[in-house]
């Protein structure tokens, strides 16, 4: 207990203080003039964020494209994990390891400016598009790209933990299902897939908050409607020095994860980790 | 409430440590009148491209002050950096139009002596006091450089020179379009306007009622659909029309060089309308801490060499006449190509960037301010 003491100090001043203070910072305001902060308790901000109707067009935007991106992620996870855990020999399993890891060695900037040239208009994908004679897909600086890049770049996030619980599952349940006569599907869905829901839970917590968090892929990738609620934090605080206004913003994506993250102990997935 | 308090007693400090020291710049009482020995540092806030080590290396050497600059990305973003800290963290911004105004009436720059700047006197007349940077008669920095913001068109793709700003607001070009992500774009489509639908009455682009601004906001949300990419950074605009993504959009002459140095086929052209544009200043802190070395500083970007180099190597206009000739010695034609030699009526054509402000000077007070501004793009870009 003496032993943990110090690192549960710093993290409740690192973590809660900080949070602690966006909170309260969320209920000031800025003088319009000066851009000093004004020390006087109110809920503008809220009433702000309530009434315009864009910045409500920017939440659900921001929720809709992260839940976007954690449905696709498990989608394409579950089915490679499932082939890294469970068919592949050790050999290509390592291989395969390298494989998902290898995109994180990069930097993320690189790879969301590569899926820039991907998809410009002049760029791979239109080109090879034309090479079979399909007309141009018109993808880049959409919020489409954004969902792409934003798939690709947590893909591994997913992988991982869809890994993890779906080596975990005892050889023996698959051949007492088998023995008990039920099919290959009939085994995925009423043994596989709830042993592995833990994984998929777990790995959808880093997508979603992730994509929840994130602004410099909607900026680099994204066109003429694809704000987050990060670019609007980002340029309250960069641009305009209204700190109060961009704390009370960021409520918006903290309360979404608090709900989330409830559900997702309810599924289980904190035993996946 | 205790930050508050603090800030003040620190601002006090700093406020008595630079009035002790027989420094030959003192501030707050009335202006300089010589330039003491330098202090050894100088930290400056800057466009990127504004310190380049061709001309900061001989400065440093010759002053003995130490450059280090911090490059902002906006206007808006030189704002938060000179008040970030107390404000005495950075002596000097290079500060446009839309940011001056705000850091004189926020009170984050003190006045500056002319006098003490040789090359003053060769300044063209219109950047000696302009509006943006003198208030009262006071001279709150001294002037730089200044440039339009052009209309750039790819020349494969728009077959006919467009002459009027109408092009980036036109269906025709739906989904090609690019302006710049930036709130003072509402003066663009103002600028438009003015001449378009004479009927609003607009006479200054900046200085807009509700009426005019709900106009400009209308024009631009119409605009909306059409826009590939609102561009933030120079080289996202360079981007877009070296992939094909924008054939026509917003820019500065920057963009246009580098562009036709990559052999893209592009030009730029200031329409019928005219054009707004940017004249930049480099402003003192009211709290620097090394102004001996800022008015070395001042001295030195304003003399012809510096200036000269300075236009070329981003593709703007000096301030000093005299910057033409080593233009032409450091690389022919280029005095032509920046307009350094040009005539008043090209000047005069260009709208610069300023605060929008509530009093406008029609003694209504009900022109819309620059908080207006930003939350009508916020919600724009949506």
């Amino acid at each position: 207990m003496l032993l943990l003491a110090p690192p549960l100090f710093a993290f409740g001043l690192v973590y809660l203080a900080s949070l602690v203070a966006l909170l309260v910072s969320a209920f000031w305001s800025v003088d319009a003039f000066t851009t000093e902060i004004v020390h006087i308790w109110n809920v503008d901000n809220f009433r702000t964020l309530w009434d315009e109707s864009a910045y409500r067009t920017i939440a659900l935007r921001t929720i809709g494209i992260a839940a976007a991106v954690t449905v696709t992620d498990a989608v394409l996870a579950f089915p490679f994990a499932y082939f890294m855990a469970r068919v592949a020999g050790p050999r290509r399993r390592a291989l395969l390891f390298v494989l998902v890891l290898l995109p994180l060695w990069s930097s993320y900037l690189v790879r969301v400016y590569v899926w820039r040239l991907i998809l410009n208009q002049d760029g791979v994908l239109n080109w090879a598009l034309g090479k079979v004679g399909l007309p141009d897909a018109h993808i880049a600086y959409t919020n489409v790209a954004v969902w792409i890049v934003f798939s690709y770049v947590w893909l591994p996030f997913m992988i991982l933990p869809v890994y993890g619980a779906l080596e975990r599952i005892p050889d023996s349940l698959l051949e007492a299902s088998r023995d008990l006569g039920a099919r290959g599907f009939l085994t995925l869905r009423k043994i596989v897939l709830p042993l592995a829901l833990p994984g998929l839970v777990a790995g959808s917590i880093f997508t979603f908050s992730l994509t929840l968090g994130d602004y410099v892929t909607p900026l680099l990738a994204g066109g003429s409607s694809s704000q987050f609620i990060g670019n609007v934090v980002y340029s309250s605080v960069g641009v305009s020095n209204n700190v109060p206004f961009a704390a009370a913003f960021a409520t918006v994506p903290l309360a979404v994860m608090a709900v989330y993250l409830l559900i997702a102990r309810r599924l289980g997935a904190f035993e996946a980790m | 409430m205790r930050g508050i308090r603090r800030t003040r007693v620190l601002a006090a400090a700093v406020t008595a440590a630079l009035c002790v020291p027989a420094a030959g710049v003192g501030s707050g009482q009335g202006l300089p009148t010589s330039i003491g020995k330098g202090e050894g540092q100088l930290n400056l806030i800057a466009w990127e491209g504004y310190t380049q080590p061709q001309w900061v290396k001989p400065f440093q050497k010759s002053t003995g002050c130490t450059v280090h600059a911090k490059y902002a990305g906006s206007s808006d973003e030189m704002v938060t950096l000179m008040r970030s800290g107390g404000g005495s963290q950075y002596d000097m911004v290079s500060a446009s139009g839309d940011a001056s105004l705000r850091l004189i009436y926020g009170k984050d720059v003190q006045p500056v002596n002319p006098a003490l700047i040789p090359d003053y006197k060769n300044f063209i007349p219109a950047l000696k006091s302009p509006p943006h940077n003198t208030v009262g008669g006071k001279h709150y920095g001294i002037s730089l450089q200044w440039g339009p913001n052009t209309l750039l068109y790819n020349t494969a793709k728009v077959k006919s020179k467009p002459t009027s700003w109408a092009a980036i607001y036109d269906a025709k070009y739906k989904g090609k379009v690019t302006v710049p992500d930036n709130p003072i774009q509402i003066a663009d489509a103002a600028l438009y306007l003015s001449k378009a639908q004479a009927g609003l009455g607009i006479k200054d682009p900046y200085e807009l009622n509700e009426k005019q601004f709900a106009a400009a906001v209308a024009l631009l949300k119409k605009q909306k659909p059409l826009i590939k990419k609102y561009w933030a950074l120079a080289s996202d605009e360079i981007d877009l029309f070296k992939n094909g993504d924008a054939v026509i959009g917003a820019s500065w002459p920057y963009q246009t060089n580098t562009l036709k140095a990559a052999k893209v086929p592009v030009a730029d052209v200031i329409p019928k309308e005219g054009a707004t544009g940017w004249a930049d200043t480099w402003m003192l802190s009211a709290k620097a801490k090394h102004p001996n070395c800022a008015y070395k500083w001042m001295q030195w970007v304003s003399t012809p060499k510096v200036q000269a180099q300075q236009a070329i190597s981003f593709g703007e206009t000096p301030a000093n006449l005299k910057a033409c000739a080593w233009m032409d010695k450091l690389a022919k034609g280029t005095c032509a190509q920046y307009h350094a030699n040009a005539p008043t009526a090209y000047f005069n054509s260009i709208r610069f960037w300023k605060t929008p402000v509530a009093d406008c000077g029609n003694g209504k007070k009900d022109c819309m301010d620059y908080t207006k501004w930003q939350q009508a793009w916020t919600q724009l870009k949506g």
